[in-house]
């Protein structure tokens, strides 16, 4: 495949965020905009965006959520005629939605994701990881992205949500459609095709056949203010779940291995001190902060200097925050225990990850299993690595020998 | 020392609970909780400022 792209003339005005290079390591970029005299870049490309890189800015956007709406949070514009038809008004609350609707889109599903709620996820996700691992050990290889990470986020959120299991390839090609090979109008219409029928067949399967303790079921017997929840919230938050859940936790998965695959001193670090783990892990999901949204601002507004108009687009670069050395001290080292860490791969604000206790648990689970199975293992060919990015940023193939 | 949450602001990250298990809790919406009543004991200050200096949406308030 020739790449038609037009080169990139000046990285301010003219960023490109599916550029293979800005793909493989958007940290150089990122920093290259933040150190210039204008910390904010814009670009023309895909119907033009603005991407804030220091810290302070991207919160102060987080939290000014009436200006900066998520009415549209993908780094591109939405498929055209999305909204329209009979299922148009499926979105992906609560992401998707703003104030005042975004309070219960959220209130309704923050207790299945509380910590003490996800806790009865490890005993599965620990199993789950010890069966993939038992595929590989024997062979002294492994991809640990397509072979390890690629499978637990996408296993352990079709348990939660009560859908099968063996559903697991589809569920993974809709998910990549969808927040990954973004570029293709086309496959993002198919994926959102096949996540609507498929949620729609689930919630008509539990109306004749009731089920307990099951997601989706409490979903739709939930009432606000006296009356059921709508049809378009619970296909929404379905299609949220499966999409959010999947692709980010695995991506950050990935980047976790080959951060250790290369660093023997952090693994040794984390067998002699096991009580580093849960600060590890939030310095690990700091400087791999997997997951870019978007913004879309409601109003004409001058930001820092720079003349937004209502309708464009803002680039949350979460994952340029965590980098900023303004905020954190040596920002592109690993320190395990770092103490003052207030990183936003999460996101700020109101539409912080609801996930975010289970993804954690995902990301320690994952790593604490491998660790303790395969304790040294090594990168066969560091330029072999390949990576996703734009919306969410991780290696696809990451092969390790041990 | 005394700890506060102001939950306007608390959007449940954990992190205060992932620096501070002993003083940082969670209730039933995953956002913050303070578990111990009145005076932080001297052995847990230093993590209680670490969770501080955790929280994104620097919604701990601490007094002394
Ligand atoms: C390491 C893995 C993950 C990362 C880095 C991540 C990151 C994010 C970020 C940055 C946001 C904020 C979006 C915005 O500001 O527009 C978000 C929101 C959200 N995430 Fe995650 N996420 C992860 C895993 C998960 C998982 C496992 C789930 C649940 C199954 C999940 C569910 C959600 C939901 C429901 C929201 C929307 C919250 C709201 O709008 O109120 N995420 N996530
Ligand atoms: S870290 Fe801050 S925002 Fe998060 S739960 Fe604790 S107090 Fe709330």
């Amino acid at each position: 495949m020739t790449d038609t792209r037009k080169p990139v003339e000046d990285i301010l005005t003219d960023y490109d965020i599916f550029d293979p290079e800005f793909v493989k390591d958007p940290y150089s970029a990122f920093s290259e905009i933040r150190e210039s005299g204008c910390p904010i870049a814009h670009t023309e490309r895909y119907a033009g965006s603005w991407l804030p890189t220091r810290y302070d800015d991207v919160v102060a956007i987080a939290q000014e959520y009436e200006t900066f709406t998520s009415q549209s949070i993908l780094v591109l514009p939405p498929i055209p005629g999305q909204n329209e038809g009979q299922y148009g008004g499926v979105k992906a609350p609560p992401i998707s939605s703003d104030p005042p609707e975004h309070h219960w889109h959220r209130r309704l599903i923050l207790p299945v994701f509380a910590p003490q709620a996800v806790a009865k996820y490890e005993q599965g996700t620990k199993d789950l990881c010890n069966s993939l691992i038992d595929e590989f050990i024997d062979k002294g290889t492994a991809d640990v992205a397509g072979d390890y990470a690629q499978h637990i986020p996408v296993r352990v959120i079709a348990t939660l949500l009560g859908v099968p299991l063996e559903m697991e390839s589809d569920f993974t090609a809709w998910v990549r459609a969808a927040l990954e090979n973004i570029t293709d109008v086309e496959g993002r219409k198919w994926a959102r095709q096949n996540i609507i029928q498929f949620f729609l067949a689930q919630v008509e399967d539990r109306k004749n056949n009731p089920r307990e303790n099951d997601f989706i079921s409490e979903l739709m017997n939930t009432e606000v203010e006296g009356k059921k929840v709508p049809l378009d919230y619970v296909l929404g938050v379905c299609n949220l779940m499966l999409v959010a859940g999947v692709d980010t936790t695995w991506s950050a998965i990935g980047s976790c291995m080959w951060h250790m695959a290369q660093h023997p001193e952090h693994r040794k670090a984390l067998r002699d001190n096991p009580e580093l783990w849960p600060t590890a892990i939030e310095e690990l999901l700091r400087v791999y902060a997997p997951v870019t949204m978007a913004r879309v601002l409601s109003k004409d507004a001058e930001f820092q200097g720079c003349p937004m108009k209502a309708g464009d687009r803002v680039l949350m670069a979460f994952p340029a925050a965590n980098r900023d050395p303004r905020q954190f001290e040596n920002p592109d080292e690993v320190i395990l225990d770092r103490e003052h860490n207030r990183h936003v791969a999460f996101g700020s604000g109101i539409h912080r990850c609801a996930g975010s206790n289970l993804a954690r648990l995902e990301v320690r689970v994952a790593l604490q299993t491998f660790l303790a199975r395969i304790p040294e293992f090594e990168l066969v060919n560091p330029d072999d690595v390949t990576w996703a990015g734009g919306q969410v940023h991780g290696p696809r193939r990451c092969m390790v020998k041990f | 020392m005394r700890v506060s949450v102001d939950s306007g602001s608390c959007h449940g990250h954990q992190m205060c609970a992932i620096a501070a298990p002993e003083v940082f809790g969670s209730d039933e919406l995953g956002n913050a909780t303070v578990l111990i009543d009145g005076d932080i004991p001297e052995e847990l200050q230093a993590k209680a400022r670490r969770a501080e200096a955790n929280c994104p949406e620097r919604a701990i308030i601490i007094t002394e």
